[in-house]
């Protein structure tokens, strides 16, 4: 049994190794870190779809919501910029007079702005609270009607309260700033490995608002459902841009690893190939401590009481709930956990781009990219997710310059006489990615369901 | 029109940007989950590849204008996509069957769980995703884009007396010098918001063009049509059993097979055809069609999945709840209220963007509350 994994690893490693001496050795390494990050996202979902059968189409939500903890924790207070900036500008205070007016302007505005923002939410929340107390407290005192009403009016309220602070807010918050990145609230200037914990946290804490509502669906219509909520959360990510900055894109994200620059700076002198090289592996380093943590959590959890009694509620509901077992908080416990990881492999993929793009959130590329990884790797097997992660991302790559040399080769044989459809050709190319990989799902699907490393039932 | 309350005006408005719309997009929405609700009725899984099915249908019509109106032929007033829907629904629901034959049947006779068959239709759909943008690339194209032709390639006179005299232009190349003639085909269009104006002296328009007319219209002669197919042929009997209840149909003899392929041909003929008067109101683009999958399926589910007629209702209910949350009112309120009573800002319960989250949002408090829908679902 363990000889295949000898052998898939093998095989990875030369696939790995022939990208570094054909095409370039960054590149390769590019690839292994995103096939890295790819793996800890299929890990999540593994846990979901492998030790519940649950069919979480909404990858790309929890991807995402990871990304925008990368925004809020480590990108720098858009206001203390400013402030910063002032700083700069005051040292030469004759020749930026204007610039300066306008920023103190700006800053007061925007402080402002800020204090009615958190004004806002405090009216907000204290609405909703207020609701749910009421809700309680009226609670077989009053007819349901009544009860209806009065929660339904105070909901109300709050809301038009909160909007009408909110929106005059925003409108500053989005107008003002300096430099490039600004013209939103900003973050806290934290290190980028907390934003990806946070990440987590938040795409678990999200899990957990989903898991309430919908855990309880039948499989398909829970991928329907989840489906859906991944294309609230981007609406939501790109509409609202005083929290995310929106369509306009957060670039400069940091990284946990020292740049290119610095690499090639003192104390590290490395020239631009080395420095290239070795923040790439750094940066895998990091990334591989994590999901070696998470193998060793979802390792742990698989052969302990716990995972037992996961296997148990998935081989047979019935009998596991007539033992005892409470199912749907089991459910929800793994929801949330496999969330946590997806969260934090979208924080790591935002980290790794180095910037946020709410607009470039597509749900071939992250949900069911992802579900691809999983299948093939093996469902319900964890290394078959990290094999899948590596081994799919590598194929969705190099699958567009493998389609531009076969268009190449038939556009120069056969089509040589109408120069147009070799070139229309080679336009396309790009476009075979979703092809092979819907071929390669339907293949694993049909040929090999249990994937490349197939899930051994540990024994009793 | 008395204290500034014009209760004329605020009817048009409603009727021009919130009933029409609400019509035309509940259409294209009602025929896409048909196809969903009878694949769903007969073979119990909800085929995620409809979408791309939609995007194939709409490609097929719209490479066949491109090549019509490539060689000449226009057919204006009629939209030649429309004459061509033929072609396209037998197309689409062939590709449907060979689909099936190649990668659902498998799943039938080793009777796999549905959600296996679920992943599989996502594999089909990472395929027709793939080979419609391979075929026709994955950018916006027109199906009355302009169209370029040298001197004596057409007819010209011909054409302009067919699309009028506006619609086609002689343009000198520059780079070569030779002169060109660029035929852009106009629409129909019933009546024009500014004539409707100037006409009647109202300050709202009332805008109708052919395609609006065609959608709607087609799309219940389509509705028809499968009601008589399925309540009246043997066929559509045959189906009504087989999804109703699959071991007692095959025992009354009805052929399996024979069901199997006839409800993915209709499916994809319907995938066809809204996939068709979708891409001709608004153009072709494969992504669009992939996002209206998730509408289509609040639709579907809204109104009971598996049930033909919960379908219908269920599109057009999304349709309005979409287009009735996201319009900004304050227009016809301005109109409806008194004069010294107008609102400046905008009056708009969600933001258009939030559009789809607006079917979702239907979806899940149906699937809370009702989880068979509205029509209770799972029977043709």
């Amino acid at each position: 049994m363990y000889s295949r994994y000898w052998v898939v690893f093998s095989l990875l490693s030369l696939l790995i190794l022939t990208t570094g001496f054909v095409q370039s050795w960054s590149f390769a390494l590019g690839l292994v870190a995103m096939g890295l990050i790819s793996g800890v996202m299929a890990l999540g979902l593994n846990i979901q779809w492998g030790y519940a059968g649950q069919f979480n189409a909404g990858v790309m939500g929890f991807a995402a919501i990871g990304a925008t903890a990368c925004v809020l924790v480590s990108m720098p207070w858009v206001t203390d910029t400013m402030v910063q900036g002032l700083e700069q500008l005051s040292v030469d205070p004759a020749v930026n007079a204007e610039s300066i007016h306008k920023l103190e302007q700006d800053i007061v505005r925007r402080t402002n702005a800020e204090h009615m923002l958190w004004k806002a939410w405090l009216i907000g929340g204290f609405g909703a609270i207020l609701a749910w107390f009421a809700n309680r407290l009226l609670r077989n005192r009053v007819s349901v009607y009544v009860r209806t009403f009065l929660v339904f009016l105070i909901l109300i309220g709050s809301l038009a309260l909160f909007s009408a602070k909110l929106d005059t807010a925003v409108k500053v918050i989005e107008a003002t700033g300096i430099g490039d990145d600004s013209k939103y609230l900003g973050g806290l200037g934290l290190p980028i490995i907390i934003a990806w914990v946070f990440g987590g946290i938040l795409a678990a804490g999200t899990a957990w608002l989903i898991a309430r509502i919908a855990l309880g669906l039948r499989s398909d219509y829970l991928a329907i459902a989840t489906l859906g909520i991944s294309e609230i959360v981007i609406a939501i990510l790109k509409n609202e841009g005083w929290l995310t900055r929106g369509v306009l894109n957060v670039t400069g994200l940091p990284s946990p690893v020292p740049s290119v620059s610095v690499l090639q700076s003192e104390p590290y002198n490395l020239n631009v190939v080395h420095s290239l090289l070795a923040n790439k592996l750094a940066f895998i380093f990091v990334v591989a401590t994590f999901l070696a943590f998470f193998m060793w959590i979802a390792h742990r959890a698989l052969y302990s009481p716990w995972g037992r009694m996961m296997r148990a509620i998935r081989d047979n509901e019935e009998a596991a709930n007539a033992m005892g077992k409470d199912i749907t908080r089991r459910h929800r416990q793994v929801f949330i956990l496999g969330s946590f990881m997806i969260g934090c492999g979208g924080a790591m993929l935002a980290t790794h781009v180095l910037q946020f793009e709410p607009a470039g959130y597509h749900p071939l590329r992250y949900t069911f990219l992802i579900w691809v990884m999983v299948i093939a790797g093996g469902s319900g097997n964890n290394w078959g997710a990290v094999v899948g992660g590596l081994l799919i991302w590598f194929l969705w790559v190099q699958a567009e310059p493998a389609a531009a040399w076969f268009f190449a080769v038939v556009g120069a044989n056969f089509a040589s006489e109408s120069g147009m459809f070799a070139a229309l050709l080679s336009e396309r190319a790009p476009q075979m990615r979703t092809l092979v990989m819907g071929t390669l799902l339907l293949l694993v699907l049909r040929f090999a369901p249990r994937g490349l490393l197939p899930a051994v039932t540990p024994r009793k | 029109m008395f204290f500034g309350v014009d209760v004329l005006n605020a009817m048009l408005w409603l009727f021009n940007f919130l009933i029409l719309p609400a019509i035309t997009y509940g259409s294209t929405l009602a025929l896409g989950a048909l196809g969903v609700t009878l694949v769903f009725g007969v073979l119990r899984f909800a085929n995620f590849a409809h979408g791309d099915m939609m995007a194939f249908g709409a490609m097929v019509s719209l490479i066949g204008v491109e090549l019509l109106n490539g060689i000449g032929i226009f057919t204006y007033p009629v939209p030649l996509g429309l004459l061509l829907l033929p072609v396209a629904m037998v197309s689409t629901g062939l590709l449907a069957i060979m689909i099936d034959r190649t990668v659902f049947r498998y799943y039938r006779r080793i009777r796999s769980p549905p959600v296996v068959v679920v992943m599989a239709s996502i594999g089909v759909m990472f395929v027709l995703n793939g080979l419609t943008r391979l075929i026709k690339g994955p950018e916006l194209s027109l199906f009355n884009a302009r169209q370029t032709f040298s001197v004596g390639e057409v007819n010209t006179a011909a054409l302009a007396e067919q699309l009028g005299e506006q619609a086609v232009r002689i343009r000198t190349d520059f780079a070569t010098n030779t002169e060109l003639i660029e035929v852009s085909e106009p629409e129909v269009v019933f009546f024009y918001v500014s004539e409707f104006r100037k006409a009647t002296g109202l300050s709202e328009g009332f805008g109708l063009d052919l395609l609006q007319v065609v959608t709607v219209v087609l799309a219940l002669v389509i509705f028809l049509g499968l009601f008589l197919f399925l309540s009246r042929t043997r066929m559509g009997k045959a189906m009504r059993a087989y999804s109703d209840n699959e071991d007692l149909a095959r025992l009354s003899g009805i052929d399996p097979q024979r069901v199997v392929a006839i409800t993915w041909l209709i499916a994809g003929s319907l995938a066809a055809v809204a996939g068709t008067i979708y891409g001709l109101d608004k153009g072709y683009k494969p992504f669009t069609y992939f996002s209206m999958l998730l509408p289509i399926f609040a639709a579907t589910i809204v109104g009971g999945i598996g049930n033909p007629q919960g379908a219908i209702v269920g599109g057009y209910l999304v349709a309005f709840t979409e287009v009735i949350v996201t319009a900004n009112y304050k227009k016809v309120a301005n109109y409806i209220l008194p004069d010294g009573l107008d609102i400046a800002g905008n009056l708009q319960l969600l933001g258009t963007e939030y559009k789809f989250s607006v079917s979702f949002l239907i979806l899940v408090v149906v699937l809370l509350f009702r989880p068979t829908g509205i029509f209770k679902g799972r029977v043709l």
